[in-house]
């Protein structure tokens, strides 16, 4: 008992007091700024996931590795803002010069508002977004302070929240796990993965059928997605950003 | 025969195929030295490769096809080959002959198993009933499926399911040019980025014959990688047996960790660190100072932490004698890192074939076998690897150079790297076609091999024990699955 007092009290206060505002290392690779004069196609030759489109960079697809930022830091920079989030695919495109993503305008009916209860799926996810996920919920961020927790059975579940490209041999797993989640539900995409494929997109072992039948309201991009973001995103839809 | 010494990550002339039954002669003769197989493959040259490994010693053979795909089976003899001989076997049709237990591995596209339809051990008996678990789990984790045969509350078996996964990594490694596919590489398992990233790193150095820069730094990175990946299995022991206060120490201690790691490269698991030919960010002074600052206090803390929770009896009277692996069984079945270390068995890449030099390093072991070992053994691993910490940031140079260029691969060539990772040794290894890509490319990742050594913990343990035994063995699924 001694020891474990001696223990406790070494760690003093762990929780971060307010985890949707606090600063985050200026090391993190968060919401990206192109140049307005930045070369789209050159940056996408370099890009492993091609995410540069004529319109600016996909943050579906960017998997934050860096390369475009340190070969070419004047066109590139990504800045420590952990806020990344949108509630439709379309909304994650930074187009040169632009400074902020759009306002999230999805917002759950009321009844969620202190209460919403996930459904973790992992398919095929490297175990970095399911751990950040894990993460979310530790004794540091504690997103169950917002009321969000997530739930052994789909039948508990409000929504279901997918890591993961969707391999061919998940995607039964992934489908009758969001059909035993009594309406209404919701379906948060987290991690590039899970947005656009990321690495995978390509894969022979990728079925992403899924996603063409069901409309998902939350995007977090990331590789993986910070626990901070997931946390923001999520309370931006509970309660309005 | 190779011999490894320091900076161990051969490159050399493809081997010459033997004719079939010297190839197995061989590694009979050599798996009765004690040689266990590091990886045993076939590739689309048609041929059937092995490397054979013991401390400080490696050898690499092969053989073609065997004519009408059939040979007599390695594993009755030494199960160490098993579950390579079950990758043959859906990969290439080659059927090893007497081979007990010989079910398909991944579910591969155009493979001839579904995976719902994969053929369960089944038991006649009115006494036994069946438990599924996946592959969706309860918690947030990777899927897989567990089938129990039970007797009431006892485990008689388990089958262990896994590939789902699958994400055809392998082929997309040999897909485009090799020295590109480093982001791919930190996926392999995105909770072991540095230790696969840094075996990928090496095999292309190598292939190239290049030598890298800022190896301190990439060794502290995998050492950090280790002590978070230990805590994260530290905290969901305790959480599995209800002892709340480990569960949040352990876990605000690999907060601490890993957001270390994000101030050196930027991500909390190390993606973005390694390039081939070196690191893609430096440590200045300031962050080398604050790093040794941190990581002195994180060892106190886990050392109080640790001394409390390894003395609570009720804890301790969960971990002690469940889950067994025996030193023998843990042999036989050419079990690695934990789940070997655990049983007595003195094997660590970082002894065995050593890529960096870690002065004094003695390879860390426990000999019970049972779930306290496996965890207590993680502690004295976390310990050990933050005096290494310590050690590294004093020698690091943050004038030194961290990247130098990468040649051109030397074509047709075989290069192997092998790594210690948090869970053991990791094995890459390939053959380069031309200037740019790979011929083939094997990632032998420990939880490979590892996943039938929680099947045999199990037996005879109350299915409530499962979660705990699971924990205690903390496997990757998408590093086995690839």
């Amino acid at each position: 008992m001694l020891h474990l007092l001696k223990a406790r009290l070494k760690h003093g206060y762990q929780a971060i007091p307010d985890p949707l505002t606090v600063g985050i290392d200026p090391a993190f690779p968060g919401l990206p700024e192109l140049a307005r004069d930045a070369d789209l196609t050159l940056l996408n030759e370099l890009c492993p996931t091609q995410a540069f489109t004529p319109q600016g960079l996909d943050l579906g697809r960017c998997i934050f590795c860096g390369l475009c930022s340190r070969k070419y830091p004047e066109m590139i920079t990504f800045t420590p803002n952990y806020k990344m989030a949108a509630d439709s695919r379309e909304k994650l495109i930074m187009a040169p010069g632009q400074t902020a993503l759009p306002k999230i305008d999805f917002i759950l009916p009321r009844k969620f508002r202190y209460s919403f209860a996930l459904r973790s799926v992992s398919a095929a996810g490297c175990n970095a977004c399911e751990m950040e996920l894990g993460a979310s919920n530790n004794v540091n961020f504690d997103i169950s302070r917002y009321g969000v927790e997530t739930v052994a059975s789909p039948r508990h579940a409000d929504g279901l929240i997918l890591t993961g490209p969707i391999s061919r041999n998940m995607a039964d797993a992934l489908a009758e796990t969001w059909q035993a989640i009594p309406e209404p539900k919701y379906l948060i995409l987290c991690g590039a993965c899970a947005l656009s494929g990321g690495l995978f997109a390509e894969s022979e072992a990728s079925d992403r059928a899924f996603l063409k039948h069901w409309q998902a309201c939350l995007y977090i991009p990331g590789c993986p997605a910070h626990p901070l973001s997931i946390i923001s995103a999520i309370v931006s839809i509970m309660k309005g950003s | 025969m190779l011999k490894a010494e320091l900076n161990y990550s051969p490159c050399f002339e493809p081997v010459q195929p033997d004719k079939l039954g010297s190839f197995l002669d061989r590694l009979s003769e050599l798996a009765t030295q004690g040689f266990q197989p590091l990886a045993f493959w076939g590739t689309d040259e048609r041929l059937i490769y092995a490397l054979m490994g013991k401390t400080g010693e490696l050898e690499l053979l092969c053989t073609p096809f065997p004519e009408n795909l059939h040979y007599p089976s390695l594993t009755p003899l030494f199960p160490a080959f098993q579950i390579f001989e079950r990758e043959l076997y859906e990969e290439y049709g080659i059927v090893p002959i007497n081979h007990p237990w010989l079910k398909s591995v991944r579910h591969p596209l155009g493979g001839s198993v579904k995976i719902a339809d994969y053929p369960f051990l089944k038991s006649a008996s009115k006494l036994i009933h069946e438990v599924g678990v996946g592959p969706v789990h309860a918690g947030v984790i990777e899927p897989g499926h567990f089938r129990f045969l039970m007797q009431g509350e006892i485990v008689e078996h388990l089958e262990i399911q896994l590939g789902y996964q699958h994400r055809n990594l392998l082929k997309m490694l040999t897909t485009g040019p090799l020295a590109e596919k480093m982001p791919l590489a930190e996926s392999i398992a995105g909770d072991t980025v540095i230790a696969h990233g840094t075996a990928y790193c090496r095999l292309v150095e190598s292939l190239a014959e290049s030598s890298p820069q800022a190896s301190d730094i990439r060794a502290l990175l995998l050492e950090m990688e280790r002590v978070a990946m230990h805590l994260s299995t530290l905290s969901a022991l305790a959480g599995d047996v209800a002892y709340i206060m480990g569960q949040n120490l352990y876990a605000a201690l690999r907060t601490t960790v890993i957001n270390s790691t994000l101030s050196i490269c930027g991500s909390r698991f190390g993606k973005r660190a390694l390039s081939p030919g070196g690191v893609n960010y430096p440590l200045n002074k300031t962050l080398i100072d604050t790093l040794k600052a941190k990581m002195q206090k994180c060892a106190g803390q886990i050392e109080s932490t640790s001394e409390a929770m390894f003395a609570c009896t009720s804890l301790l009277s969960r971990f002690d004698d469940t889950g067994k692996i025996s030193r023998e069984e843990a042999l036989r079945f050419g079990f690695t890192g934990i789940s070997a270390k655990a049983s007595g068995i003195a094997v660590d890449a970082r002894a065995d074939f050593p890529i960096w030099d870690y002065p004094g390093f003695t390879v860390q072991t426990e000999s019970s076998g049972d779930v306290y070992a496996r965890a207590y053994l993680r502690y004295k691993e976390i310990m050990q690897s933050l005096i290494i910490i310590q050690k590294l940031l004093d020698q690091i140079d943050p004038s030194a150079p961290i990247l130098a260029p990468v040649k051109e691969l030397t074509p047709d060539k075989i290069a192997i790297s092998i790594v210690e990772g948090a869970r053991g040794r990791i094995v890459h290894i390939a053959r380069s076609k031309d200037e740019h890509s790979a011929l083939w490319y094997r990632v032998i990742d420990p939880s490979l091999v590892n996943w039938q050594a929680l099947s045999m913990a199990v037996a005879g343990e109350q299915v409530s024990d499962f979660p705990l035994c699971n924990k205690s063995f903390d496997l990757s699924y998408c590093g086995s699955d690839l």
